[in-house]
């Protein structure tokens, strides 16, 4: 190809995609920005590293989360907006647990449950925590999972399967409406505080800044200013990555190994042949609620115990990061999901050197927009469900 | 058929129609004005539960049209109603408000332009957002481009709340040149500028039912009225209640502005196109019709008449804050449309004006009644205390708490209507009668009813 033909390729481009060159150029003055900024020290690489470390931690929760609406997006083909509100009753199931196994004794049953509603009771009181009580965490991440399946199936038994052969449309705005009644309900039962569930600063942490500035001296000849402030690593971030990491596993070996990642593909393709095919189409939806809500509802749990407040607003707030993650990783896909979702916590958190702080989630919208505009079917495409 | 006929039939529908509306509202009116005589309220108390009841079938009947030309009309699943709203209201404020912030130093000024331009501006402002939002978009599927409308409401709520837009400071002149040559200089009237932050807007403008009433010469007439009503009705300062009265009866004339509006709308070319969209992209497209140059005048006509509603809504509320852009909103309207019906026009207005008695301000006379009638004492002060006293088999805290939240057990309520009406009646009340793209009568004559007419004469189904 002759570089004349390039140029005029090019130029096509420009003409034809004047978005895709102004993503271009957004990026180019981002990664400017970027260098620019650690060169002359405007931007500290401790507190880059920080970001970078709390938007992956984001990234597996939204990630985890992303699985199950990832799978009910493509087996039962609409998208539930009621998923953020079933993470949130997943993280009050499992806090209430918590509180119990963690208080028991300290206060009456009635107001543990409650988490500490009308009295002096919370959780840094009763040290709920991975290192100060890790049975409660363990008991509360189980009850988490367990009672956000148990909802999901009630509901999809109540409200979703009466009205599956519907469109896609129909089911969304069904889906709006248990959103609201659930989110509603809980604020009814618990109150519209924002809920104090761990004590900020007791959690055990690592500095890891000695470690980076050691390594930085040895590349830069730059005086050590530039590498100042303290990048943490709490037993939360460490209780978070273990839990996710090792529920993607999970999930990953339960769809290679045995024939429902098949049947699941099967489905998402062509339901009717698959109940031809002698799928039993029923039993997988259930087995996709119980993989997809156990997966929620342990996210929200996690998402709580890291970031320590608790509110009935929390999984709406996650939802839209969690449907970019999900429409950036494609439809249908878990790895798409998994990937989805750290990229999008990575630039919500990232986001700030470029941006006020206010625009970050906002960012994270723009990001899934732009995916949608240029490649709808996701990065991951075409390797759906396993 | 011949033209007589048709002309014929159309007049009955319409008969039929405004029946219906009459009878929806009255019964609304009256189960109001009843539940005021159970609450002994005094004539001031009942004119402004009345006041009020009308500003929100008014607001919602409006917002439900004006998503009914996005949905029931083209088939855009837009969940982003309240951006639009949002945009509308706060355009209005910048353009309209006093330059000199009052109210302290956190407040900002604005361009103090009259209320009419603000009016207008932000109505072109919130069209101009439905462009930008639906000029890339309006290819994704509906699902996509849902998601992608609920996260622009999201985005306008943050920018709303941001702290980078709070406050600008205006340089007192404002030199336009071209390449070193000064053309004009001026002198802008505002001070600062901004969104006001977390804060929200203070609307110090002038009162927008004044600004109305001057618009159209009625301001003295009204004042003679509100004296008239002083002497001989109510003697201690009626002017906030007829302003409440005066205010829905402007809003109402809108919500006929609207109508007659997306009634007309729907039956040119142009709407019979959209129904087209609706119907079959495809196959609009395959007759030669540029549906996406269609479909995007039609949503941006929507955000417009969203963003009018926005302004109505809001701009006699003293202030506007971010909170109150929530998405919540957008749920709201959407109930409305689907309880009245998508794709019916009338249904869109008796949707709204149901959903506002019923659901949206019921639940509140409700409780106000229960209390009126049994005297409990106070509520439970959390969900433990009521539960608690099953233990002695005493519902009667659990009823009290129950009264006490019914805000937030009311969008429980709206929450499982909205999941009935999907199961049982997802077409609303009226959504059967869905206007037809074709303009020529599609409807097969029956056997017993050889005429084609509907069976009407027996005063037919009252839905």
């Amino acid at each position: 190809m002759s570089i004349s033909e390039t140029y005029g390729r090019y130029r096509r481009a420009l003409g034809e995609e004047p978005l895709a060159v102004v993503v271009l150029l957004v990026a180019l003055w981002m990664a400017w920005t970027l260098a620019t900024g650690l060169m002359t020290g405007g931007i500290q690489v401790s507190s880059l590293a920080s970001q970078v470390w709390d938007g992956l931690l984001r990234g597996l929760i939204i990630g985890l989360a992303g699985i199950g609406l990832s799978m009910t997006y493509s087996i039962l083909n609409f998208a539930n907006f009621a998923h953020g509100d079933y993470l949130t009753s997943g993280a009050f199931a499992g806090f209430a647990t918590s509180y119990l196994i963690a208080g028991f004794g300290e206060s009456s049953i009635g107001s543990l449950l409650l988490l500490g509603a009308g009295t002096s009771v919370t959780g840094a009181v009763i040290g709920v925590g991975v290192t100060t009580s890790p049975l409660a965490v363990i008991g509360g991440a189980v009850v988490a999972g367990a009672g956000t399946i148990a909802l999901a199936l009630a509901i999809d038994r109540f409200v979703y399967r009466p009205i599956r052969d519907e469109s896609g449309i129909v089911l969304l705005i069904t889906s709006i409406g248990v959103a609201f009644a659930l989110r509603y309900l809980i604020q009814f039962v618990f109150g519209a505080r924002t809920i104090g569930t761990t004590l900020a600063g007791s959690v055990p942490q690592v500095e890891v800044v000695e470690l980076l500035n050691n390594q930085l001296i040895e590349y830069t000849a730059r005086e050590t200013a530039v590498i100042q402030g303290t990048f943490r690593v709490t037993a939360h971030d460490i209780t978070l990555i273990a839990v996710a990491g090792g529920l993607m596993l999970g999930v990953h070996l339960l769809l290679q190994r045995t024939k429902l990642g098949k049947a699941m593909r099967a489905m998402s393709d062509n339901e009717d042949l698959a109940r031809i095919t002698g799928i039993p189409t029923e039993r997988v939806v259930r087995t996709t609620w119980i993989l997809g809500a156990g997966l929620t509802g342990v996210a929200g749990y996690m998402f709580v115990l890291w970031k320590g407040t608790l509110g009935f607003n929390d999984g709406w707030l996650l939802l839209l990061l969690v449907f970019a993650a999900v429409i950036l990783g494609g439809i249908g896909s878990i790895y798409g999901a998994i990937g989805g979702g750290i990229v999008i916590g990575l630039t919500a958190s990232v986001s700030v050197i470029w941006i006020p702080a206010s625009f970050s989630r906002a960012a994270a919208f723009v990001v899934m927009i732009v995916i949608l505009l240029f490649k709808p079917e996701g990065i991951f495409s075409g390797r759906t469900t396993a | 058929m011949s033209i007589a006929d048709a002309r014929d039939r159309i007049d009955d529908l319409f008969d039929r129609d405004v029946t219906l509306v009459l009878v929806v509202l009255g019964a609304i009116y009256l189960a109001y004005i009843l539940a005021g005589v159970a609450f002994g309220y005094s004539l001031r108390g009942q004119l402004n539960s009345i006041a009020n009841l009308t500003f929100f079938i008014g607001v919602f009947g409006m917002l439900a049209l004006a998503l009914n030309l996005h949905w029931g009309y083209t088939g855009l699943f837009n969940i982003g109603v309240v951006g639009f709203m949002g945009i509308g209201i706060y355009v209005t404020a910048i353009v309209s408000k006093p330059p000199v912030a009052e109210g302290g130093a956190a407040q900002v000024g604005g361009l103090g332009l009259p209320l009419g331009v603000g009016v207008i501006a932000g109505v072109l402002a919130a069209g101009f957002f439905g462009l930008v939002v639906a000029l890339p978009t309006l290819r994704l599927r509906a699902d996509y481009f849902a998601i992608v409308t609920v996260a622009f409401s999201e985005i306008v709520r943050f920018t709303l709340m941001s702290r980078t837009f709070q406050t600008f400071t205006v340089p007192d002149t404002i030199d336009v040149g071209v390449a070193g040559l000064q053309l004009f200089s001026f002198d802008p009237a505002a001070d600062t500028i901004g969104l006001g932050g977390g804060g929200g807007l203070i609307l110090n403008y002038p009162d927008p039912l004044e600004a109305f009433l001057r618009l159209v010469f009625l301001w003295d007439p009204y004042l003679g009225l509100i004296d008239f009503v002083r002497r001989n009705i109510i003697s201690n300062n009626p002017k906030p209640v007829i302003d409440g009265l005066a205010y829905g009866l402007v809003l109402f004339i809108v919500v006929g502005l609207f109508y007659s509006l997306l009634v007309r709308t729907g039956q040119s070319p142009f709407g019979r196109v959209l129904k087209a969209i609706r119907e079959d992209e495809d196959v609009a497209n395959a007759l030669g019709k540029n549906t996406a140059r269609f479909k995007l005048t039609g949503f941006v006509l929507g955000s417009a008449l969203m963003g009018l509603g926005g302004i109505l809504w809001y701009a006699s509320r003293g202030s506007i804050t971010p909170p109150s852009f929530r998405p919540n909103i957008t749920f709201f309207i959407w109930i409305a449309l689907i309880i009245g019906g998508a794709g019916s026009n009338t249904g869109s207005f008796l949707g709204g004006a149901v959903f506002a008695g019923v659901l949206y301000e019921g639940p509140r006379y409700v409780k106000n009644l229960v209390q009126t009638v049994f005297d409990f004492g106070d509520a439970p002060r959390n969900f433990g205390e009521a539960v608690a006293a099953f233990g002695s088999l005493d519902p009667v805290p659990f009823v009290v708490y129950t009264l006490d939240n019914i805000s937030q057990l009311r969008l429980v309520i709206m929450g499982v209507v909205l999941i009935w009406l999907m199961h049982n009646r997802p077409e609303g009340m009226l959504g059967h009668r869905k206007e037809t793209a074709a303009s020529v009568d599609l409807s097969r004559p029956s056997d017993d009813d050889p005429a084609g007419r509907p069976a009407a004469a027996d005063g037919g189904e009252t839905e």
